[in-house]
């Protein structure tokens, strides 16, 4: 039987009205999907009824999450589910999962560099391993194993370092040599007579990939079933604070009054933040990535390479899914380049040069919001029901299901839980920041 | 591709260029209170349109300059700033 995730209740005091029931355990999202069901539909031909629908905008909401992504769509999937708050609206300016939710590579690991950090994506990962029976709905989690490659013994002692940290945390991670590489890899060139020589890689069994829209679409279903608005093209204009506390929020399609407020968008944080004058150490940068066409099957694991800025990985359909570090400068559009893909042509040949002969099918960029440590910005902020689930540079997809879990448990109690604690928005003033680069830089 | 303005070298590709981003003047660290040091350290503006900043041509003649870029576009202008 899967565990169900242990949330604790919040303490109730003047939360408390939110609750419809308390300790009101999650809904079913219907219809349910099962193998019955879509045996029977296709013999039917009949059609699969919508999984959410419009709404007005309604003038009062306990809760409204700004960012149709997947952590605006987790935390209101969670604060309904395991926290009975009825009455929330996720406010998205596009369509849901069109931001970088829509637009990463999916890649899912929890071999960080501090144990905060460790420590926080492995509870994403175990809540993935998981998630296709909790939301009713295939997110094709494939747990094949990442591996990090060092070409150096700088990259060595960092990869030695990590697999240390992780196994304080009972992570399965270890480095492994260029042979057993080869094992897992046949197709990689582990010699040493090429310009990047593979000394050794930090190995991570039950890293892998998941199918994103899946996750996405899945946390939305599930929560619309739960009550909670789904609001596409209604973009957030302002928000009212009075006396230090949030009560509303202006959107392109009116008014709402709301005492919290949610900021889960990502590229567009800081705007949002702006709006309700809190500052955030936070930058916009693209990420961009590319896809090759379809091949036979032939590349089991995840690859990355912190020294060629690239990584590879091989999705159930075929294409070859690449991807590198965040372009060099802030920016708010999502237009690729030529650049990118030159370099990342170049990179990929030295580790697979039998690859020379496959052609990019397509290329595309989303917008990354940067911390100056790599790590996250979850919690309250200094205006009262304002809270912001931020910072999530190039690899907040992995840490959705986490971050949702956490951000409701907060939401509710009005308190970080202990396993965001380490990623408040004060640990800039405090000094302690979570230092990730090491482990985030490259490999998302 | 993006192009820099350089006022010495005329446009040239963004990629001979470092990005240094919006201009933050360094504090006296002798006299700078903490909450000075932290927002010059950690807090630099990201605003969404027109902003001045200083890129460094790093492939090229070596110097800094100044430029207004609309950071949803990217279109760079010379600014009347002038170097940093
Ligand atoms: C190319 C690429 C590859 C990546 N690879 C990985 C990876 O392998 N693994 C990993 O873990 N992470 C990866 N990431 C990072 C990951 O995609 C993001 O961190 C994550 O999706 C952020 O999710 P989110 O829900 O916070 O934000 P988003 O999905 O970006 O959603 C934010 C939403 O806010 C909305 N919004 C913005 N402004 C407003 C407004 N004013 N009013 C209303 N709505 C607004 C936007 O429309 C958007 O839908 C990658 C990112 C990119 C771009
Ligand atoms: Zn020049």
């Amino acid at each position: 039987m899967k565990k169900r995730p242990v949330v604790k209740k919040g303490q109730t005091g003047d939360s408390g009205a939110w609750r419809a029931s308390p300790g009101r355990s999650r809904g079913t999202p219907r219809p349910r999907y099962s193998a019955l069901r879509l045996v029977s539909k296709g013999f039917t031909q009949g059609d699969w009824a919508k999984v959410w629908r419009q709404h007005d905008v309604e003038p009062r909401y306990d809760v409204v999450i700004i960012g149709g992504g997947l952590h605006g769509l987790a935390t209101a999937y969670y604060l309904a589910a395991y926290h009975g708050v009825r009455k929330i609206a996720v406010l998205d300016k596009g369509y849901l999962g069109g931001g970088g939710s829509g637009r990463n590579t999916a890649i899912v690991r929890s071999n960080y560099l501090t144990p905060e950090g460790v420590r926080f994506y492995d509870r994403s990962l175990k809540l993935y391993e998981n998630l296709a029976g909790e939301l009713n709905f295939n997110v094709m989690f494939s747990q094949r194993g990442h591996l990090t490659l060092a070409h150096n013994d700088g990259g060595l002692r960092t990869m030695r370092w990590r697999a240390e940290v992780n196994k304080t945390q009972g992570v399965d991670s270890e480095v492994i040599d260029p042979d057993e590489i080869k094992k897992l890899v046949p197709s990689m060139d582990t010699s040493d007579r090429t310009r990047y020589p593979i000394l050794g890689a930090l190995y991570h069994p039950p890293g892998g990939i998941i199918r994103h829209d899946a996750v996405v679409w899945g946390y939305a279903r599930a929560a619309a079933g739960l009550g909670v608005h789904l609001h596409q093209d209604t973009e957030v204009t302002g928000i009212d604070v009075h006396h230090g506390r949030v009560t509303g929020v202006r959107t392109t399609r009116g008014n709402i009054s709301t005492a919290t407020v949610v900021n889960c968008t990502a590229g567009w944080s800081t705007l949002i933040s702006e709006m309700a004058g809190v500052e955030m150490p936070v930058t916009t940068s693209p990420l961009q990535a590319a896809v090759t066409e379809p091949v036979k099957p032939f590349l089991d694991t995840v690859v990355v390479s912190g020294s060629l800025h690239v990584y590879v990985s091989q999705t159930d359909r075929g294409e070859l899914v690449f991807g590198a570090s965040v372009d060099p400068f802030t920016s708010y559009s999502v237009r690729g380049s030529l650049e990118f893909v030159e370099g990342l042509a170049s990179n990929v040949l030295k580790l697979m040069p039998g690859l020379s002969k496959m052609r990019l099918l397509r290329q595309w960029s989303g917008l990354c919001d940067m911390t100056p440590d790599y790590s996250p910005i979850i919690g309250p902020t200094p205006v009262g029901g304002f809270f912001v689930d931020v910072g999530w540079g190039t690899y907040g997809f992995k840490a959705g299901p986490v971050a949702g879990e956490a951000m409701a448990e907060c939401i509710v109690s009005d308190r970080s839980p202990e396993i965001i604690a380490d990623f408040g928005l004060d640990r800039f003033r405090s000094g302690r920041l979570v230092g990730e680069k090491g482990a985030a830089a490259v490999g998302h | 591709m993006m192009q820099i303005p350089c006022p010495w070298c005329g446009p040239r590709n963004a990629t001979e260029f470092r990005h240094h981003g919006p201009h933050a003047p360094r504090p006296d660290p002798a006299t700078a209170s903490a909450e000075e040091w932290r927002r010059y350290l950690y807090l630099r503006p990201n605003p969404y349109g027109p902003v001045e900043e200083t890129w460094y041509h790093a492939a090229g003649c070596r110097r800094f300059v100044s430029v207004i870029r609309d950071t949803f576009t990217n279109a760079t202008q010379w600014s009347e700033g002038g170097p940093r």
